[in-house]
């Protein structure tokens, strides 16, 4: 059970247990964490779940597949060097304590 | 319109779930009432085709968690289909005799599967697919079957037939037309789509003329394909889905194929909107390259719904929003990811011309359609980037020479 904290573009925190293997776009939307989107579901169609990982996490997630950085040119907040599509990170005991930023915008 | 009295959405889908999320950002969460036929708070509809089918325990996948739309305050009516509209009192009733009294009513009723009249519903293995309870359906027929036989070859019975392939079953697809997906993409994308579900092993019939439905009340035990009799194992009727228009049309809402609706997406009654896949609304100016069936299109994507549920929010705020969201849609088959963006001209269509750019290997390329020398649709296939770069090419207006755009050499990117 996993310890995610976010940060919402109004400057909230959220901090919440996600259930194994769920990805962190959807616990985030289903915990209704202000700013995520998500509106395809986690098919790399939308770009609208926008986050950058905090540096000390970047480099313990599996790396993006060709198609999320594909998706990555579509963000309404241009992508940075630790930005990631929440839909595609799934949470798992390895990533409990994981720190990101969701992007100001989605669309 | 009126920002202190009640509003009420009719449908639980895409749109009306994005509608709920829109109009909690704008602070108006106490005053939504959503009401759905479905007990079951909304869910993402993409996965019933595919994730959803093939594993036992894959759930559904829900918009929201039933506490978001707590803490936001709207009301909820969960398996309590509305039954009528009272236009004048400005009163929805629904199937349990409650009345809800609205300032403001958005209609976010979808589509439903087309069916056949020589099959009468309720029967065993006869199957359709639109939301939960059909895919929950399905999955158990699925495990229980040998063979699947897919009516129709278009997204829905296509994105099944690949599932069910995967696992294991004997799949045939019949199509009536001489391609697949003959009225949503170009030949050169339907005759990709054919190859390849064929050296996947799926039988595919074009051209087949289906008629001789035999059944006992119970089970279909039988159709005739091109005059030859078939014993049935599972069906699945993919046949299109047709707007859900009759509370609109009850309750004296102008409908043609769809609620009709303007740009900011009202009804032929100010206090009505309608949103998503049972709207068919006015082609925006930017569009106006590609000619379409009375200047109006309906669109059944989660795209659609989502970007129409923006607007209508806006609307609902008192603004005067113009609907003209750029339209984008995806299928997943197998090994094909299809992504489409732009609006496609109809065969035929004066100035029409298409090109291919090459991808990376032969699964891999899109086609782009121009109108003269503007470009206004991209069809890619297992080419994630092009289908990016082709959406923001289109957002920006951008309409690059043919040859140039289907260089390989050149990344789209570059035309910017």
């Amino acid at each position: 059970m996993p310890d995610i904290t976010l940060h919402a573009p109004d400057g909230t925190v959220h901090g919440f247990e996600a259930p194994d293997g769920v990805s962190l776009m959807a616990a985030a939307t289903g915990f209704g964490v202000p700013g995520m989107v998500g509106e395809c579901g986690g098919a790399l169609q939308c770009a609208t779940c926008h986050v950058q990982i905090d540096p000390a996490w970047a480099g313990r997630l599996p790396p993006p597949s060709a198609d999320e950085l594909a998706m990555l040119a579509l963000t309404a907040v241009p992508a940075g060097p630790h930005s990631r599509l929440a839909c595609q990170i799934r949470l798992t005991p390895a990533l409990q304590g994981l720190v990101a930023t969701i992007a100001e915008r989605q669309y | 319109m009126s920002t202190n009295t009640p509003i009420v959405i009719v449908g639980g889908g895409h749109a009306g779930a994005q509608l709920c999320a829109s109009l909690v950002d704008a602070g108006l969460g106490p005053q939504v009432h959503l009401v759905c036929a479905e007990a079951q708070l909304p869910y993402q509809r993409p996965p019933l085709s595919k994730a959803y089918l093939k594993t036992p325990t894959e759930a559904l996948q829900l918009h929201r968690a039933a506490s978001w739309f707590a803490d936001a305050g709207i009301t909820l009516h969960l398996g309590d289909a509305a039954t009528a509209i009272d236009c004048a009192a400005r009163t929805v009733t629904l199937a349990s005799g409650a009345t809800l009294a609205y300032g403001s009513l958005v209609l976010a009723t979808g589509t439903r599967a087309r069916r056949l009249p020589q099959l009468p519903a309720g029967l065993a293995n006869v199957a359709v697919l639109r939301d939960a309870a059909d895919a929950e359906a399905l999955r158990t027929q699925l495990r229980e079957a040998k063979a699947l036989t897919v009516l129709g070859g278009g997204f829905i019975g296509l994105e099944v037939a690949a599932t069910a392939q995967a696992l294991g079953l004997a799949v045939q697809v019949l199509e009536v037309a001489p391609r697949l997906l003959g009225r949503s993409v170009s030949p050169e994308l339907g005759a990709h789509v054919l190859a390849t579900h064929r050296a996947a092993g799926i039988t595919i019939a074009l051209g087949a003329q289906v008629g001789g439905f035999e059944h006992d009340g119970q089970r279909l035990q039988a159709i005739t394909v091109n005059g030859q009799r078939q014993p049935v194992d599972l069906l699945l009727l993919g046949i299109g889905a047709e707007p859900e228009t009759a509370l609109a049309e009850a309750a004296g809402l102008a409908c043609d194929n769809g609620v009709l609706v303007d740009a900011a997406l009202r009804t032929s009654d100010p206090a009505i909107l309608a949103v998503g896949d049972c709207t068919r609304f006015p082609l925006a100016p930017a569009w106006q390259a590609v000619p379409v069936d009375g200047a109006r299109l309906r669109l059944e994507s989660v795209q659609n719904a989502n970007d129409q549920a923006r607007a209508a929010a806006l609307t609902l705020q008192g603004q005067s929003p113009t609907y003209a969201a750029l339209p984008w849609f995806w299928s997943e088959q197998g090994s094909m990811r299809l992504q489409m963006t732009g609006l496609m001209p109809a065969e035929g269509t004066p100035g029409a011309s298409r090109h291919r750019r090459p991808g990376a290997n032969d699964g891999s390329f899109s086609i782009l359609h121009y109108v003269g020398e503007r470009l206004v649709c991209v069809e890619s296939v297992n080419a994630p980037m092009d289908h990016v770069m082709s959406r923001k090419l289109l957002e920006a207006g951008r309409h690059p020479a043919p040859a140039v755009a289907c260089d390989p050499a050149v990344a789209l990117k570059t035309l910017l």
